[in-house]
C-alpha cells in the first residue's frame, strides 16, 4: 500500500493515478474496437469523455445537494479537488444516463458500441483493483496464510492481488472475443457476466463487504442478481443474432 | 455454444447453482465486520487510534474519552501553508457546532514544530478549540501521517468516517463532513 507521493510541494494520490492510467488505457482499447467494429472512433471517445464529465460533475453536485446550505455558503468549494466529497453512486448513475443520451444522440448503435466498449471496460478493472491496492481499499479477511499481507494492523487476504489477477484474465478473455466477434453485444455480455461471477468468488476473501439480513453479503447478491440476468440476455441476443443472420441467408437465396 | 439452447441451460444452471452455493457458503455473521471490532487503524471505518497527549497552555487529553462526541482531529504544523489556510474555517464551524457537541483537536506535530511557533499561530487565529502537542511524534507516525495538513473525521462511537489528506479544505467540506457525523444518532 502507498496511496500518496510526495513530489515537492504537492503530494500525488497514487490510486487516483492508477484510475487516470486506467480511462487512457481503456479509451485506448475501446477506440481500437471501435474502429474494428466499423463504429465511428472520435464518437465513441467523446461518449467516454462526456460520462466521465457527467459522473464527476454529477457526483460533486449531488453530494452538495446533501448539504445545500453549507454550498450555497460557499458556492466556490463546488470545485475543490477533494475525492472524499463525491457522492460515488450518484456520480455513476448521472454517468451512465449522460452516456447513453449522448449514445442516442449521435445515433450509436447499442450492441456494436457495447462491444467497442468491453475491452476498455475490462481494463479498467485492472486499473481499479491497482488502484485498490495502492489505497488499501477493498481489504481481505483476517487470514494467517503464506501469501497473507499485513495491512491495516492485521495479516489479511491479499484480496487487491486477487481482483487484480482475475481483471487479468477477464481482460484476456474479453479480449479474445471468443464467443463472438460480430459486434453484437455479446462480448459486452460476456464481460458483465465473468466480473459478476469473478465478484461473487472474491467477495467471500473480503474484509470489508456489506452485510445484508441472513449474514449474506450484499455484493454477492447483488452480483448473482446481475450474472442471472446477463446470461439470460445473452442467449436471447444470441438468438436474435441467430434469426438476423437466417433471414439475411434466406432473402440471399431468395434473390439469386 | 450459445446457439444450442440446451447446452446454454445446462450451462446457466450449473453457473447459478454454484454462485448460489458460494455465496451461501459464504456468509459471515453481520459483527465480523463490525467496525467496532477493527483494529484500531488510521483509516474510514476502522477504530481511531487512541492517544493522549499534553495540551498548549497545560493539561492533557486523550481521545477515547471523548467517546459519545463527535471529533474532528486536525493535525498541523505553523510552517504548512495550507494549514494555515483551512484553520480559520475548522474554527468558524468548530464555533457554530461546539454546542451541538462537536469537538476539534488540533493536533500541532511539535516533533516538526516547535511549542512558541505554534502558540504563536494559535493566538494569530484566535483558536479557541484544544491543541494537543505531539512532542515525540508518536501520533504522527500512528496516525500514518503522509502529508499536512490530515484531518479525521470521527464519530461517536469513536470510528472514523471520513479522512482528507492534503488541503487546504473548504468550509463547505469541513462543514458537510460534520454534519454528517451529527446527523448520526448519539
Amino acid at each position: 500500500m502507498y496511496p500518496y507521493l510526495r513530489l515537492g510541494p504537492f503530494l500525488l494520490q497514487l490510486p487516483l493515478l492508477a484510475l487516470l492510467v486506467g480511462v487512457w488505457i481503456g479509451s485506448a482499447l475501446t477506440e481500437k474496437e471501435a474502429a474494428r467494429l466499423k463504429l465511428p472512433p472520435a464518437i465513441v471517445s467523446n461518449l467516454i469523455i462526456v460520462g466521465l464529465i457527467a459522473g464527476v460533475v454529477g457526483a460533486r453536485l449531488a453530494y452538495a445537494a446533501r448539504y445545500l446550505q453549507a454550498y450555497l455558503d460557499n458556492p466556490l468549494s463546488l470545485l475543490a479537488l477533494n475525492v472524499n466529497t463525491l457522492a460515488g453512486f450518484d456520480g455513476l448513475l448521472i454517468g451512465l444516463v449522460a452516456g447513453i443520451l449522448y449514445g442516442q444522440r449521435k445515433k450509436l448503435p447499442l450492441r456494436p458500441t457495447l462491444d467497442a466498449l468491453a475491452p476498455g471496460l475490462a481494463a479498467f478493472m485492472v486499473a481499479l483493483g491497482v488502484s485498490h491496492l495502492l489505497s488499501g481499499d477493498a481489504f481481505g479477511a483476517s487470514a494467517d496464510l503464506p501469501w497473507s499481507i499485513y495491512l491495516w494492523n492485521e495479516v489479511r487476504h491479499p484480496s487487491q492481488v486477487y481482483e487484480i489477477l482475475v481483471a487479468l484474465v477477464i481482460l484476456i478473455i474479453v479480449y479474445k472475443r471468443p464467443l463472438s466477434q460480430a459486434g453484437d453485444g455479446i462480448n459486452f455480455l460476456m464481460w458483465v457476466a465473468l466480473s459478476s461471477a469473478a465478484r461473487i468468488f472474491l467477495e467471500a476473501f473480503r474484509g470489508d463487504s456489506l452485510i445484508w439480513p441472513g449474514s449474506f453479503r450484499a455484493a454477492q447478491v447483488v452480483s448473482l442478481i446481475i450474472l442471472a440476468i446477463t446470461l439470460y440476455v445473452m442467449r436471447i441476443w444470441a438468438r436474435a443474432q441467430e434469426a438476423g443472420v437466417k433471414h439475411h441467408e434466406i432473402s440471399e437465396k431468395g434473390i439469386l | 455454444m450459445l446457439k444450442d439452447k440446451r447446452r446454454w441451460t445446462f450451462l446457466m444452471t450449473v453457473v447459478l447453482a454454484s454462485g448460489i452455493g458460494w455465496t451461501f457458503l459464504s456468509r459471515i455473521p453481520a459483527t465480523a465486520t463490525n467496525s467496532s471490532q477493527q483494529p484500531a487503524s488510521p483509516r474510514q471505518g476502522f477504530t481511531a487510534p487512541d492517544f493522549t497527549l499534553d495540551l498548549l497552555g497545560g493539561g492533557e487529553i486523550t481521545l477515547s474519552e471523548l467517546r459519545g462526541k463527535p471529533v474532528v482531529v486536525n493535525l498541523w504544523a505553523s510552517w504548512c501553508p495550507p494549514c494555515r489556510a483551512e484553520m480559520p474555517a475548522i474554527q468558524k464551524v468548530y464555533q457554530d457546532y461546539q454546542e451541538l457537541g462537536l469537538v476539534v483537536l488540533g493536533v500541532n506535530t511539535t516533533n516538526q514544530d516547535n511549542e512558541a511557533d505554534a502558540a504563536a499561530f494559535v493566538r494569530e487565529y484566535g483558536l479557541t478549540f484544544p491543541i494537543p502537542l505531539d512532542r515525540d511524534g508518536s501520533v504522527s507516525a500512528r496516525y500514518q501521517l503522509r502529508g499536512l495538513p490530515t484531518t479525521f473525521f470521527i464519530d461517536r462511537k469513536g470510528i472514523i468516517r471520513s479522512v482528507v489528506v492534503g488541503g487546504p479544505m473548504s468550509e463547505a467540506v469541513i462543514r458537510s463532513k460534520v454534519e454528517g457525523l451529527l446527523k448520526e444518532t448519539p
